[in-house]
């Protein structure tokens, strides 16, 4: 039984119908892509799942319902969501955005483990705490984004869009966390790109959405061989 | 609505004297100003109802001490809590449908409390004027020459310690944290597992608690009737204003600055008693225009 | 405009029940009902000017009794002290108070939303203190009695009209002539003005619309109608004191507006019936308190029908017609813009 599964999903925003039926699996402890182009459907999908859209169809996480749920509970589940645009807050200090992704954590030393591990990750960081996340960089609030969801210890970690604006060799250090976060830890992944190549290289499994359903899918590494899918699809 | 009763001191007093004096009912707006940027931070809103919420509880302090013969002491605390309860229970059943309303339903559903808290003191309690017992001794001090009363200075010792702990509160507690980031940023906040609507719920709690210590400070010097808290009302309105609405320390500073000049508009200018509504009104309609973040607050902040 | 395309069909509608209430009082309504409705229809006349300025322009005004203050002071100060005929004293009345409303419009000019409504409800409560004051002119807080209202034809005096009919009649024809000036002014460019204003004032202002002129304006209007209705409100009681109008009665108002539909022809109307209706209204006419049952209806009339009663009627004929036809309601054809959906 995968950690996540999707079958069939509708969604819809006010009359116009996002998501036409998609189904997918996510297995613990992989790290999972999802391709496509803009309007595909992949930002949708990810709001799906963490009730931030209205959706038919079955959601199972753990093999647990989670469709109609609030996104709150959602995520006390396990689920980290770093959303489109990042929703780090702005106002608030780099170390209090760290304290709100622990902030229903009872463990404190854990906490306190973890956020050294967060400064191993990000060594910027421990110099910064203090300052307002406002006054950060696009990566460097990225990097807090997926900082401050690792802080909660999730089981599922899903990313949106986390090249989005950043510099390639930026990008490349993001993905390098995000497959520690995923080896260290043992935390599912579930990411959304519209950077296939690097997106590829990272995931073990690929599925690719067009105009709201699954088109393709299957393993990575087979995918970003496949022309013809690369150029149908992923535009390289 | 009934008489509005004033606080004034003797204006034979000496200046200092009314500066003392003005700080201490100063203090007392500025309770029920915090209580009112408690809630406008946490939903943007100005809860039109927190006078006649905060009449309420005192009019249960009162019950409690009359009726239940508890001491002041007793009672105090035990109804700061009943409050507290009442505002997390009051957001939960009647805010939480209107939560996330247009500005106008929210208005008039505080308006509806406004009518409902006050309708319900006067059945339930009347609306004969009962004198209501002070914590403080009424035995004045001297300190560097200025007579000061017990009194006076309880009005300011209270306001500073509610001041300090909310403060306490919000900058260094998670769960101050998490109201903050709640009502800042809520969808950012549900992601984390905030139940954003439980800390709304808090805010009102707090709110309501927070009006309950300020009606039992002023209902010695006003005496207790269902109309106590109107004038003081439109004070808070002119501190909370005054000190920027979304900043509880401008509160304090704009609740005092309101007591000071209302003592010295009533000293200096005679007859003036009934005019300092009006002045009320004036000061807040001055701020808004020219500095709508107040004197001393921030400018307004966007929310996602 | 949809209130007219409303009233069309029920043009014969609205005609019998004015022949209804005309008749009413003559056949029907013992004395004391009959001066209860003399009351109705003077509410009727300041939930138009509410109305206007909420409804229509979209600014909140919690304000409106200090201009019912204004226009019952006017009238009755010039009936006892000056010895006018209380007639000439309403369109006075009326005048004052919107010389108020501009003083208050350009203020307000700056202010929106939440802080318009504070400001005009810190206004509201404090206007009585004001007018106890001024006890030269105002009597204090005794008050001012004026004579009762003796009618110019000599109808009441020859026992033809008991002075509750006359009193009737006149808040009746009043409110007839001012209802009808409303609708023509909001169906004029001024009130396309107003809901251009109160839909987006960035539009309004890119449309050439002057927000100073129109929104003073507003102010101007609803004033006037808080004047006479003040006037009226004076007349019927024969009396006036400083807490005769205060906040419960600016809340009065606006909630009967709200309830009865903002920004719609017919709202006010319904308000003042709603009113007349809603327990205990006469202690919300007569002794100006609010209390629990009003307070309590306010809140579920906002959890159900925030659109107030036309709003709701409105919805549904709106939904009914998107069914039939593909085309979509454009927003601000009333005011529902402004207080959004019934909460789910």
């Amino acid at each position: 039984m995968a950690l996540l599964e999707l079958q069939d999903v509708v969604a819809t925003y006010g009359s116009r119908r996002a998501l036409h039926g998609v189904s997918m699996n996510v297995e613990e402890g992989s790290i999972v892509a999802m391709l496509g182009a803009n309007g595909a459907g992949k930002t949708t999908t990810l709001r799906a799942i963490t009730g931030l859209v209205k959706v038919q169809g079955a959601i199972r996480f753990d093999g647990r319902r989670i469709t109609g749920r609030s996104t709150e509970e959602i995520a006390r589940l396990g689920i980290a969501h770093v959303p489109e645009g990042r929703g780090t807050m702005s106002q608030l200090s780099v170390l209090e955005n760290l304290h709100m992704g622990a902030c229903l954590r009872r463990d404190g030393r854990a906490v306190r483990q973890d956020l050294d591990r967060v400064y191993a990750y990000f060594p910027w960081m421990k110099s910064r705490l203090a300052q307002p996340a406002a006054l950060l960089s696009g990566g460097e609030q990225q990097m807090l984004a997926i900082a401050r969801a690792a802080m909660m210890r999730p089981r599922l970690l899903l990313l949106d869009e986390p090249s989005l604006g950043l510099a390639p060799i930026v990008v490349r250090g993001i993905f390098k966390i995000i497959e520690a976060i995923n080896s260290e830890q043992g935390v599912t992944i579930l990411l959304v790109e519209q950077n296939a190549r690097i997106a590829l290289k990272t995931a073990g499994r690929a599925y690719v959405l067009e105009v709201g359903v699954v088109a393709v899918s299957g393993q990575a590494r087979e995918l970003a061989q496949d022309e013809s899918v690369r150029r149908s699809y992923l535009g390289y | 609505m009934g008489t509005e009763v004033f606080l004034s001191a003797n204006p034979v007093e000496g200046l200092e004297q009314q500066i003392v004096f003005g700080i201490a009912t100063g203090s007392i707006y500025a309770s029920l100003a915090l209580a009112l940027v408690l809630i406008y931070r946490a939903m943007e809103a100005i809860n039109f109802a927190q006078g006649e919420m905060a009449t309420f509880s005192t009019f249960i302090a009162w019950s409690l001490m009359a009726n239940f013969h508890m001491s002041f002491w007793i009672a105090f605390p035990l109804v700061v809590v009943l409050s507290f309860v009442g505002g997390v229970a009051l957001e939960r059943v009647v805010i939480r449908p209107v939560e996330r309303a247009p500005i106008l339903t929210t208005i008039l559903v505080t308006l509806g409390l406004f009518a409902i808290f006050n309708g319900l003191s006067g059945l339930i309690w009347g609306y004969t004027i009962r004198t209501f017992p002070s914590p403080f001794p009424v035995t004045p001090i001297t300190l560097g020459g200025v007579g000061i009363g017990f009194q006076d200075l309880g009005l300011i010792g209270v306001s500073l310690v509610l001041l300090f702990l909310i403060y306490l509160f919000f900058s260094r507690t998670k769960l101050g944290l998490m109201m903050r980031a709640a009502s800042l940023y809520p969808q950012s906040s549900r992601l984390v597992g905030v139940r954003v609507g439980w800390m709304l719920a808090l805010g009102w709690g707090l709110s309501a608690a927070v009006g309950a210590v300020s009606g039992m400070m002023v209902a010695p010097v006003l005496s207790l009737d269902p109309s106590l808290m109107q004038s003081v009302l439109l004070f808070a309105f002119t501190a909370a204003v005054l000190g920027g609405i979304e900043n509880p320390l401008g509160a304090v500073i704009g609740g005092i600055t309101v007591g000071v000049l209302l003592a010295l508009v009533g000293t200096y200018i005679p007859h003036a008693e009934d005019l300092r509504l009006v002045f009320g009104f004036i000061v807040i309609v001055l701020v808004l225009l020219f500095r709508p973040a107040g004197l001393i607050g921030r400018a307004h902040v966007t929310r996602v | 405009m949809r209130a007219t395309s409303l009233l069309k069909p029920g043009n014969a509608l609205s005609l019998f029940l004015l022949l209804v209430a005309a008749l009413a009082p003559l056949y029907v309504l013992g004395r004391f009902p009959t001066l209860e409705w003399a009351y109705v229809w003077a509410l009727l006349i300041g939930m138009i000017g509410v109305n206007i300025l909420t409804g229509y322009c979209g600014q909140i005004s919690l304000g409106n009794s200090a201009f019912m203050a204004i226009g019952g002071y006017a009238t009755a100060i010039l009936t006892y002290r000056a010895g006018w005929n209380y007639l000439l004293t309403i369109p006075v009345a009326g005048v004052l108070a919107s010389v108020g409303g501009v003083m208050l419009g350009i203020p307000a000019l700056k202010l929106r939303g939440i802080y318009l409504a504070t400001a005009t409800f810190a206004l509201a409560i404090s206007a009585p203190s004001v007018i106890r004051h001024f006890d030269q002119l105002s009597g204090g807080s005794q008050g001012i009695s004026i004579p009762p209202a003796e009618d110019p034809f000599g109808l009441v005096r020859s026992q033809a009209l008991t002075s509750e009919q006359w009193l009737f009649y006149t808040s009746l024809v009043l409110a007839v002539v001012l209802f009808l000036f409303s609708r023509a002014l909001l169906r004029s460019h001024v009130g396309r003005a107003f809901r251009s204003i109160r839909d987006s004032e960035t539009a309004a202002v890119a449309n050439g619309v002057s927000l100073t002129f129109y929104k003073t304006l507003a102010f101007a209007i609803s004033a006037f109608y808080a004047g006479v209705a003040g006037s009226l409100y004076t007349i019927n009681t024969a009396y006036i004191s400083p807490d005769s109008f205060d906040v419960g009665f600016s809340l009065a108002l606006v909630v009967g507006a709200v309830i009865g539909g903002l920004g719609t022809g017919i709202g006010p109307i319904l308000g003042a019936v709603f009113t007349v209706w809603s327990p205990r209204y006469t202690q919300i006419l007569f002794n100006a308190k609010p209390d629990i049952a009003f307070g309590v209806l306010l809140i579920v009339v906002m959890y159900t029908m925030p659109s107030g009663i036309a709003g709701g009627v409105y919805r549904l004929w709106a939904w009914y017609q998107r069914r039939r036809a593909a085309g979509r309601p454009k927003s601000g054809e009333d005011g529902t813009i402004l207080l959004g959906k019934p909460a789910s």
